[in-house]
């Protein structure tokens, strides 16, 4: 099948959907082509609270943000169980998947919502047997809210990112044991509102600076033996046998990229580098949501999204946007800014990640410092308002942080 | 004539097929595991050796160059997959060009084609992410990679078409004879006329149990890391070899990934289970695979495994032929690239022995499950046009259909393993984070089974365990 719109989005959710209802406002045609068979990703499976209290200003669950939203954005063409194998940027063409065969689909302007995976355990190169009962959150997270189904009895948790905790909690309120929850960093990956609300209030210890450092069990897990760490170094003597046949793995998520690998300019950490408008560098091409950078919140996700969407739209009508006049570098002290070039137009909420806590860390645009930060923490994204009319955003942007003790 | 084969990995399933030739041959496999292909099969590189590296006399050089030449018209026979992607092995000191020259001179009385040493710069052309400190390198054209436990399924389905019965989860605790051999397994006692020993780690005391001596088997394990950094290399790149064996290679496989090992660490014979992976171990892999190709990098790591190869203290493949049974005994490295040249000429034996006749309806073709990614738009359409199921893709990392999984299942996948090693669902980047949670679905509704009664691999390997409140 042959199809022709003005924007296609790729990825329909809580970015995708932004960018859809974007668009849509901003009077393009616009098809949204999901792999599952609807829209939301992951959203369906988070049944906790915490969404929502930036675009909707009430704190709602997943499925309830989704239905929100879904609301807002109304109908939209759609692709669902599609798969998109191939696009050509030349072409402005791709090639898509389904059960009804291949489509070619034309487009005016393209945005790329597809979100991120998680980091498996596997990946930690961590010694000892591969048994059944080791899970990302996610994946347990899926079985538990969707499928109904308990991944084990008596759980470690290994990596204290935001699923991790959540499903801590999660865990513990089906009558799973979660023997606690082990963070190889001396300080939590996971939000502050998460280690209150999920294990604090649920007496589960989060034990910092303490990892597993081996897998037991041949054909179930039958244990893990942990162990402290200083300076990276795990310590022998204080290794200590847990026994579990459940390891949940919250160790990071990675922006999904996979489909433009080499064709769309992405960071060492395979986030797509994107401007201001959200905008890559092919001018018709955007991107939005967690596979630019991970985000704290979905909300932030959707904003993207819709500004994405906006753009694209303009773009697609054959209007131009204005070109990229600053660069950001990043200097001592960040890790992950959320846009890298500026076009330096109108005021931008630029999202950053500080490479390590700080009891006060001050922000910096060209050694200048425009912000403090009160506890920073690389698990808690800063939001910097970049003013074009405050400061000087074209040229070249340093942007650093530093740590003062109070 | 009932033949009785032990052991379902490379060695066993191809002699099953080549069996299955002739006539009035009964074939019955028998395998302890669940699944075809799991021992020693399972635990190796994938990689085809060109033989240049096995002493000119040894039973295993003889083998090893045959069976490699074998793998083009077997691959295509039986519809697995065979790159002959070519193997450098580097040097990097001065005192290793003379190793690779022997390396060479051995090659070419083993009859390897094609070898060549390669000067720095040719290396460098052929290899650009090797090391820059690579001096000279002997090219070996021939080597390839495949997926060794899809050759055993390729093999086995293939065997089965043609009449041979597979006993899976079937183990053999002895043989015993009289007028006929017995055959004592934890699933009853068969009746047999032939016997052939092919059950890798466990043959030496399977030989034993039959009253055959042989030089007692023990395990080496070897540990591997699997890296997501598709063409960092493009061939099988090799240290130059020491005591300890072929080295620590950095290769391509089959399936787009980068494999970096294995370790070669000798284990008592009591330890043929222990496939857990060391931090030691894990740690080698990452100095020697960095000194030949730096560019690796780690933080694509996607899984860490180890095998256990049989290893003997001759160091040679043994094989003893009697009236009554075949043992295979230390098929160690390099066994998978052997095992056709092993099937055919252990099989031909037989049939001479006992006035074989070829069979006209064997059927030698099998083919492979369709894979809708590799396809051109014409060939999928049609196929998703003649079967919308492979137009709904499961696992995203590998483009794996709906369509491939319930294939999978229908060709004997029983579990989730049985799943991933026939169409690499779950072997990506996710490892399965995403895909997993629907391939139970289709395992559900195709086997029948509740999501708590499906396992990982081994008996009770179950995923999930309970209901939610």
């Amino acid at each position: 099948m042959k199809m022709k719109y003005d924007v296609v989005v790729l990825g329909g959710g809580a970015a995708g959907m932004g960018a859809a209802y974007g668009a849509k406002e901003n009077g393009a045609s616009v098809l949204l082509i999901e792999r599952e068979s609807s829209t939301g990703g992951v959203l369906n499976q988070c049944i906790h609270t915490g969404f929502g209290l930036q675009v909707f200003k009430m704190e709602l669950s997943g499925p309830e943000y989704h239905e929100m939203y879904s609301d807002k954005m109304g109908k939209v063409d759609a692709l669902y169980e599609t798969m998109v194998l191939y696009i050509d940027f030349k072409m402005n063409k791709m090639k898509a998947m389904s059960t009804t065969g291949m489509h070619e689909i034309e487009y005016g302007a393209l945005i790329l919502a597809t979100g991120a995976r998680e980091r498996p355990f596997e990946a930690l190169r961590i010694q000892g047997t591969r048994p059944a009962g080791i899970f990302t959150a996610g994946l347990a997270q899926k079985f538990v809210n969707l499928e109904n189904h308990l991944p084990g009895h008596k759980a470690v948790i290994v990596g204290s990112g935001d699923i991790g905790m959540i499903m801590a909690r999660r865990l513990t309120l089906e009558g799973v044991t979660v023997e606690g929850v082990y963070e190889i960093m001396p300080y939590p990956g996971g939000l502050t509102r998460n280690i209150a609300q999920c294990l604090i209030d649920f007496n589960i210890p989060l034990h910092l600076s303490t990892s597993v450092i081996k897998v037991h069990g041949k054909s179930r897990l039958e244990g893990v033996t942990v162990t402290q760490f200083e300076n990276g170094i795990p310590l022998r003597e204080k290794e200590r046998f847990i026994e579990c046949d459940t390891l949940v793995a919250s160790v990071g998520l990675i922006p999904e990229n996979d489909l433009v690998k080499g064709k769309i300019e992405m960071g060492s950490d395979e986030g797509i580098i994107v401007d201001d408008l959200m905008r890559t560098n092919y001018e018709n091409v955007f991107a939005c949501g967690n596979n630019v950078c991970i985000h704290d919140l979905v909300d932030f996700a959707t904003v993207e999204g819709e500004k994405a969407g906006k753009n694209a739209a303009i773009v697609s009508k054959g209007k131009e946007l204005p070109e990229r006049a600053g660069m950001i570098t990043v200097k001592e002290g960040i890790r992950v800014v959320s846009a890298k070039y500026m076009t330096a137009t109108e005021p931008f909420k630029l999202y950053i990640r500080v490479d390590k806590p700080m009891e006060i860390a001050t922000i910096n645009i060209n050694g200048k410092a425009i912000k403090a930060v009160v506890n920073a923490r690389p698990s808690e994204m800063i939001e910097i308002n970049m003013d074009p009319n405050k400061y000087d955003l074209k040229g070249k942007i340093e942007l650093s942080a530093k740590g003062v003790k109070r | 004539m009932k033949v009785g084969i032990i052991g379902a990995g490379v060695v066993g399933t191809l002699i099953a097929r080549e069996l299955t030739r002739y006539e009035d041959v009964e074939v019955e496999i028998f395998e302890k595991l669940p699944d075809v292909g799991w021992g020693v099969t399972k635990a190796n590189s994938g990689v085809i050796h060109a033989g240049y590296d096995d002493e000119p006399e040894s039973v295993r050089a003889r083998y090893c160059v045959h069976g490699n030449e074998m793998y083009t018209s077997l691959s295509q026979e039986l519809g697995f997959q065979f790159k002959r992607v070519g193997s450098l092995v580097v040097a990097f000191q001065q005192e290793d060009l003379h190793v690779l020259e022997s390396l060479l001179e051995s090659g070419i009385k083993n009859g390897v084609k094609g070898l060549k040493i390669l000067s720095k710069y040719d290396s460098l052309q052929l290899e650009p992410n090797l090391s820059k400190e690579v001096l000279s390198s002997l090219w070996a054209p021939t080597a390839g990679i495949v997926g060794p436990w899809e050759v055993a399924q390729a093999a086995s389905e293939n065997a089965v078409k043609n009449g041979a019965k597979l006993h899976l989860s079937t183990k053999v605790n002895s043989i015993k004879k009289d007028s006929t051999i017995k055959l004592e397994t934890d699933k009853g006692t068969f009746e047999l006329d032939f016997v052939i020993n092919a059950s890798g780690l466990w043959a030496d005391e399977i030989a034993q149990s039959a009253g055959v001596k042989v030089t007692p088997l023990h395990p080496r394990r070897g540990e591997y890391i699997l890296l997501d950094q598709p063409n960092v290399v493009k061939t099988v790149v090799f240290p130059v070899p020491s005591k300890g064996g072929k080295g620590i290679l950095v290769l391509p496989t089959i399936h787009d990934t980068i494999l970096l090992g294995p370790t070669s660490e000798d284990l008592p014979p009591s330890y043929k289970e222990r496939t857990e992976t060391t931090q030691e171990g894990l740690s080698r892999i990452i100095d020697n695979a960095k000194k030949l190709v730096p560019a690796i990098n780690l933080s694509k790591s996607i899984r860490t495994f180890a095998g256990l190869r049989p290893e003997n203290e001759i160091k040679d493949f043994v094989i003893i032929k009697s009236d009554e049974m075949v043992n295979i005994v230390a098929t160690r490295s390099p066994g998978l690239t052997s095992a056709p040249a092993i099937a055919e000429d252990v099989v031909s034996w037989i049939s001479s022995k006992k006035s074989l006749k070829q069979r006209k309806t064997f059927d030698p073709h099998r083919k492979p499950i369709p894979r809708p990614y590799e396809m051109n738009d014409d060939e999928r359409e049609a196929l998703i046009r003649s079967n919308p199921s492979f137009g709904r893709v499961i696992c995203r990392c590998n483009k794996v259909t709906e369509g491939e999984v319930l294939e999978a299942i229908r060709r004997g996948a029983k579990t989730l393993d049985g799943v991933k090693l026939r169409t690499t669902a779950m072997f990506g980047r996710c490892q399965g984070s995403f895909c997993t949670v629907n391939i139970m679905k289709i395992m559900k509704k195709e086997l029948g089974e509740e999501f708590s009664e499906i396992e990982k691999n081994l008996p009770a390997s179950k995923i999930v365990d309970g209901v939610a409140r």
